[in-house]
């Protein structure tokens, strides 16, 4: 479903991805870890072409991001991509001018032309499924982090994407916020929803994770099922940072 | 000495009423129309292509750098040489647009780049196009976000607009010119004038607390 092949970036004189290969298949999950600073933000961020990769392929079910197209053409295409991949951030940046319903239904009313009964049905049904719809006519400066974060996910899954990229998105919650957020990813990992998650939350990837990246300065140091990465990592790189972890 | 007697300006009120209606008519069509000017010009002003953007500040640096007057008179005496002419209104609201249009462009480009790119960020990766995600995310929040600098041109927009009166829109201070040259009353008239915009300001004051008061929670 999602493949990356041979990925390169830099910021200026700093190379930060140095040829990263990765696949996730149809339904799986795909936890990445490592230090701050390993590149794998910009990695999942390079996926949903916020960050333009030096060299490397980027495919999304079946279909080219990074395609070999330029200007206006590249354009559109990139905005057709996006509509099939949600995306959640860590500073959840929902839209502050909208309500909590707005939030959802504004991108499928703008783009897939979905009529506002039908959006804002499936607006209610999605704040179900994370719990908040007591919520819909909130603005989001009236929510907690965590039900920021759970808007941000309704409002991504409301495109219907085919793949989820989550961007460290408990690190910015109070301690007791987090599982309210893993909760609702949970759920998404029970209905097989392709997802690649960037995250410090060491025990919620060993729960959801079908496999386990360790990255560490821009490339991948060690990977596998989450069992073994976690319990029996091979390389010292890992066992150090596992370690530093845990010890807090 | 003559003494005060202000019982002539009742007498004549109907007078200053009507100055005031053309004076509200100028500055709400002219307010409104300067914000539509100002998103665009803060649009163009930020634009990747550089002649756009270098077209844009040079217009805005000739509309900042030369006053009202002169262009409000460029645009009465000057356009019909070239057979373009223009009633007086209209005139008046093209100028007081264009000028305050350039004084909220830059308020409103300022704005513009003050909204966090997580914005941008999370409205493209939604799908949205760059003017999709203007016109839906950012124009809007950047609006709430200056509407206390927008407001004061606009307050400063209602006090310049008693310059059209030089080009023969019947607007409040003209009026009050008209009933002096009637009545011999400057004083009487001229503070009754002044009275009025001060009404006209408390207006707009109310409709600007209104819009900031209802945009406040959604920050």
């Amino acid at each position: 479903m999602i493949s990356l092949k041979d990925i390169w970036k830099s910021f200026g004189d700093n190379q930060v991805l140095k040829g990263i290969s990765l696949e996730v298949e149809r339904g799986k999950i795909l936890v990445i870890i490592g230090p701050s600073g390993s590149g794998k933000s910009t990695l999942l961020r390079s996926i949903n072409h916020l960050e333009t990769i030096d060299r490397g392929e980027i495919w999304v079910d079946g279909v080219q991001v990074n395609a070999p197209l330029k200007g206006r053409k590249f354009e559109k295409h990139i905005n057709r991509v996006r509509q099939e991949m949600g995306m959640v951030f860590q500073h959840f940046n929902l839209f502050p001018h909208m309500t909590v319903m707005e939030n959802i239904t504004m991108a499928p009313m703008l783009l897939k032309k979905i009529p506002r009964e039908k959006a804002d049905a499936r607006a209610r049904g999605l704040l179900e499924k994370v719990d908040l719809a007591d919520k819909m006519n909130c603005y989001p400066v009236q929510l907690s982090g965590g039900q920021k974060q759970r808007v941000a996910i309704a409002r991504a899954l409301a495109m219907e994407p085919k793949v989820m990229l989550f961007d460290e998105v408990t690190s910015a919650l109070d301690p007791e916020l987090i599982g309210e957020v893993n909760k609702v990813m949970k759920r998404l990992a029970a209905e097989h929803m392709t997802m690649l998650i960037v995250t410090h939350e060491m025990r919620f990837a060993a729960e959801v994770a079908d496999h386990v990246i360790f990255m560490a300065d821009g490339v991948i140091i060690e990977e596998g099922p989450p069992e073994e990465i976690f319990s029996n990592p091979t390389h010292e790189r890992t066992r150090r940072f596992l370690f530093e972890v845990f010890k807090s | 000495m003559q003494g005060l007697e202000f019982s002539v300006v009742f007498e004549n009120m109907n007078i200053l009423l009507q100055g005031m209606f053309w004076t509200v008519v100028l500055c709400s069509s002219a307010s409104l129309l300067s914000i539509v000017v100002a998103v665009v010009l803060a649009m163009t002003g930020i634009s990747k292509l550089k002649p756009v953007r270098s077209a844009t500040l040079f217009f805005l640096w000739v509309f900042r750098g030369t006053p009202l007057l002169l262009q409000l008179f460029l645009f009465y005496f000057g356009l019909p040489q070239v057979g373009l002419y223009l009633s007086p209104i209209i005139t008046g609201i093209i100028g007081l647009t264009l000028h305050f249009g350039v004084y909220n462009a830059d308020v409103l480009r300022a704005g513009i780049l003050g909204v966090e790119t997580g914005q941008h960020e999370a409205s493209r990766s939604l799908g949205l196009s760059y003017f999709q995600t203007m016109r839906k995310v950012i124009i809007p929040q950047a609006l709430r976000n200056v509407s206390p600098a927008v407001g004061n041109n606009l307050i400063a927009l209602l006090k310049e607009s008693s310059l059209v009166s030089i080009i023969t829109v019947p607007e409040l201070t003209l009026s009050a010119q008209r009933a002096i040259s009637e009545t011999f009353r400057p004083f009487e008239f001229y503070f009754a004038a002044g009275a009025l915009y001060y009404v006209v300001n408390w207006g707009l004051e109310f409709i600007l607390q209104r819009v900031e008061a209802r945009t406040a929670l959604t920050r």
